[in-house]
């Protein structure tokens, strides 16, 4: 069993899966250096993550696989899991040795991990899609804080490009401390330090930064969630199914 | 200053939830001029309400004022309630405001008739007029047809909206007499018809010319009200299935009546509406939709109601028990499709993943399946000797054992004493 620790990303992962053949290794275990523990009876292989090796493992894999099990490997990876990288550095393994229509053979572990993974990457995304509440600030940007479970901001700026397309907007991902800003042209990466007035352990933005029509929409749409209610089919399991409490903090209508 | 505005969408919103449906989905609407919103593809819920509806549309009325005095519902004229009417501009300020914080997917407008129909008609498609012309928004709009409104009315509409409904009210003629004799389900037929003539019309057009604009682009739905009268599921469901292949429906929606009325035709208030039947009724009209059943196979003289206690799909693999068990790995997609606790994406993952290999218990079960359902029914590579043939009153009693139904005996909103 040789250790195989990569950086963490995308291109590191497909580097690892280069490696693999290049050197020829029996069984691997690959770990992020995130969480790679060093042991002195099993030493590491440091994969250094490189472009062209890189891309070779991904064109690899997509004269294979169709665009749609090449997102399902995109959106696999973004779950970050450490149990992921495994599964999809093996799923790659697999799809390379074996002869083309490999990835529909769901009896096997691997192509079912990473179909189901992708499938609760997408769940996450499709939730950001409905949870976000944009914030209209004094200077008209549209402005939103999350923290998803996985690392789905990459795949939200086609969604949020496509819709708000009129309007300034931030959606920021305050666990993975960066976020997307869309300038009415492009979406670019943002980071930034929250002065102490803009604090993420708000919920909301404070008042004073604000447009002065923001306070009465938060009202409007918390006043309109009570009122679609009908009392007399409460169902708070279902209610909790659909909308999880990790969520709740960022959703206006479920503040007091 | 809040304070009419807020008033009034509480009372419009209040007169408006009774309308089940809040699909955004099935459109094809994209945001080509820049402006603000996009309908294309998916619906998304935005949040649920407390009892765990979908909210994915600005639900609203127009106005409460009414003409018509229909039993069941609560904006009818006799009832004593306050009365508010939105101007075009509010609807439109609130629709954009929301829109643009990814509240809603857009708004679903509906009215009371005020007038008559072609002015109250009139004053809808004003509204979604300002919001497509003016607003440049491209979210997704679902009107309200107006029984009676004239047809110039109903096409102009139908190039603005995304989906248009009228519904039924009642599951048969003779119930909706009983509660609403001023109206008729031909007045809800005709618009119907008016609306799928024109939407065929359009994509035929569409076919030759491309700039032929979009036409009630995710189509037509309606709702019936379950429980008010005493309609069989049988009734309810050959409704449903006739209305489906006739004016081709995308949905009909099944809403367990609320009591709302002291009238003595209706359910006293206070009466739990009936939560559980509305579900199976939904469980029918997916098995008719999505997994190749006719509806006579599940609702017929012999068999007129849903049974409570199982889902419909059990029930009918209940009363056809020579038609299983099937094997997995040989059965046709459409017999899979029809085995208890198998749903469509594992019964496509299992044609798929059979061609690699005969299918074993644990690999059924990480695909998804629900083995306590539908381990009575099938076979697989290494299914376990059976000796004798179990008999379905046996079969039903062993799965009701195994699993705690979402249906308590007690309904989870009425409290228990003891």
């Amino acid at each position: 069993m040789d250790i195989y620790v990569f950086d963490g990303t995308l291109e590191g992962l497909l580097t690892a899966v280069f490696y693999y053949y290049q050197r020829k290794s029996s069984a691997v275990r690959l770990v992020s250096s995130e969480h790679y523990h060093p042991d002195v009876f099993h030493p590491a292989f440091e994969v250094i993550s490189e472009d062209e090796k890189a891309k070779r493992v991904w064109s690899g894999l997509g004269k294979k696989l169709d665009k749609e099990w090449m997102m399902h490997f995109y959106k696999s990876f973004l779950s970050g899991q450490p149990d992921t990288f495994q599964d999809l550095f093996e799923f790659s393994k697999y799809i390379i040795d074996n002869i083309p229509g490999a990835e529909d053979n769901y009896g096997n572990k691997y192509v079912l991990s990473i179909s189901q993974m992708s499938h609760k990457v997408h769940r996450e995304k499709h939730r950001m899609e409905a949870f976000i509440r944009f914030q209209k600030t004094g200077d008209g940007i549209f402005y939103a804080h999350i923290e998803p479970d996985f690392n789905v901001l990459p795949l939200l700026i086609r969604h949020f490009k496509n819709r708000y397309a009129d309007q300034k907007w931030i959606i920021y991902d305050l666990k993975r401390k960066y976020g997307l800003y869309y300038d009415l042209e492009k979406v670019e990466e943002i980071t930034f330090d929250f002065t102490t007035e803009m604090s993420p352990a708000l919920n909301a933005l404070p008042e004073q930064v604000l447009d002065p029509q923001e306070e009465l929409y938060t009202l409007l749409w918390k006043d309109y969630f009570k009122s679609t209610n009908i009392p007399a089919r409460k169902n708070m399991k279902l209610h909790i199914r659909h909308v999880p409490k990790r969520y709740w903090k960022y959703l206006s209508e479920k503040q007091e | 200053m809040f304070d009419r505005i807020r008033e009034k969408l509480g009372i419009l919103a209040d007169a408006a939830k009774y309308d089940v449906s809040c699909s955004s989905s099935g459109s094809n609407r994209k945001n080509e001029n820049k402006g603000l919103g996009d309908a294309e593809g998916t619906g998304i819920c935005h949040t649920y309400t407390e009892d765990g509806r979908c909210v994915s549309l600005l639900k609203i009325l127009l106005t409460n004022h009414c003409i018509y005095d229909c039993a069941f519902c609560v904006s009818r004229r006799s009832n004593d309630i306050k009365r508010a009417a939105f101007t075009v501009d509010e609807v439109v300020e609130l629709t954009m405001n929301f829109y643009r914080r990814n509240y809603i997917e857009g708004l679903f407008l509906s009215s009371g008739i005020f007038k008559n129909a072609d002015y109250t008609m009139e004053r809808l498609v004003r509204i979604v007029k300002k919001l497509r012309n003016e607003e440049k928004f491209n979210g997704y709009i679902h009107l309200k047809t107006i029984p009676g409104a004239s047809e110039e009315l109903m096409k102009e509409a139908g190039l603005y909206a995304d989906r248009m409904s009228i519904n039924l009210e009642m599951p048969t003629e003779t119930g909706l007499k009983l509660l609403a004799p001023e109206k008729s389900h031909d007045d809800v037929k005709k618009p119907l018809d008016y609306i799928r003539k024109k939407i065929e019309q359009f994509s035929d057009e569409k076919a030759l010319i491309k700039s032929v604009p979009k036409f009630v682009p995710a189509g037509q739905s309606t709702q019936m009200v379950i429980g008010a009268t005493p309609e069989s599921d049988k009734e309810i469901m050959h409704t449903a299935h006739a209305f489906y292949t006739n004016f081709s429906l995308k949905r009909v929606y099944y809403s367990g009546y609320i009591p709302i009325s002291n009238d003595n035709r209706l359910p006293v208030i206070g009466s739990q509406p009936p939560l559980i039947r509305e579900n199976r009724l939904y469980q029918t009209d997916w098995l008719m939709r999505f997994y190749g059943f006719n509806v006579t196979e599940i609702l017929n003289d012999a068999h007129p109601n849903l049974d409570v206690d199982i889902d419909p799909k059990l029930s009918w693999a209940l009363r056809n028990l020579d038609q299983f068990p099937i094997d997995v790995n040989t059965a046709d997609y459409r017999m899979i499709l029809r085995v208890p606790g198998i749903g469509v994406a594992s019964a496509l993952k299992i044609v798929q993943a059979r061609k690699f290999g005969r299918l074993h218990r644990d690999q059924l079960k990480k695909i998804g399946i629900s083995m306590n359902k539908a381990r009575h029914f099938i076979r697989y590579a290494d299914s376990p000797m059976q000796l004798k043939d179990y008999e379905a009153g046996h079969i039903k009693g062993v799965i009701l054992a195994e699993s705690s139904s979402k249906y308590q005996k007690v309904a989870q909103n009425q409290l228990s004493l003891f």
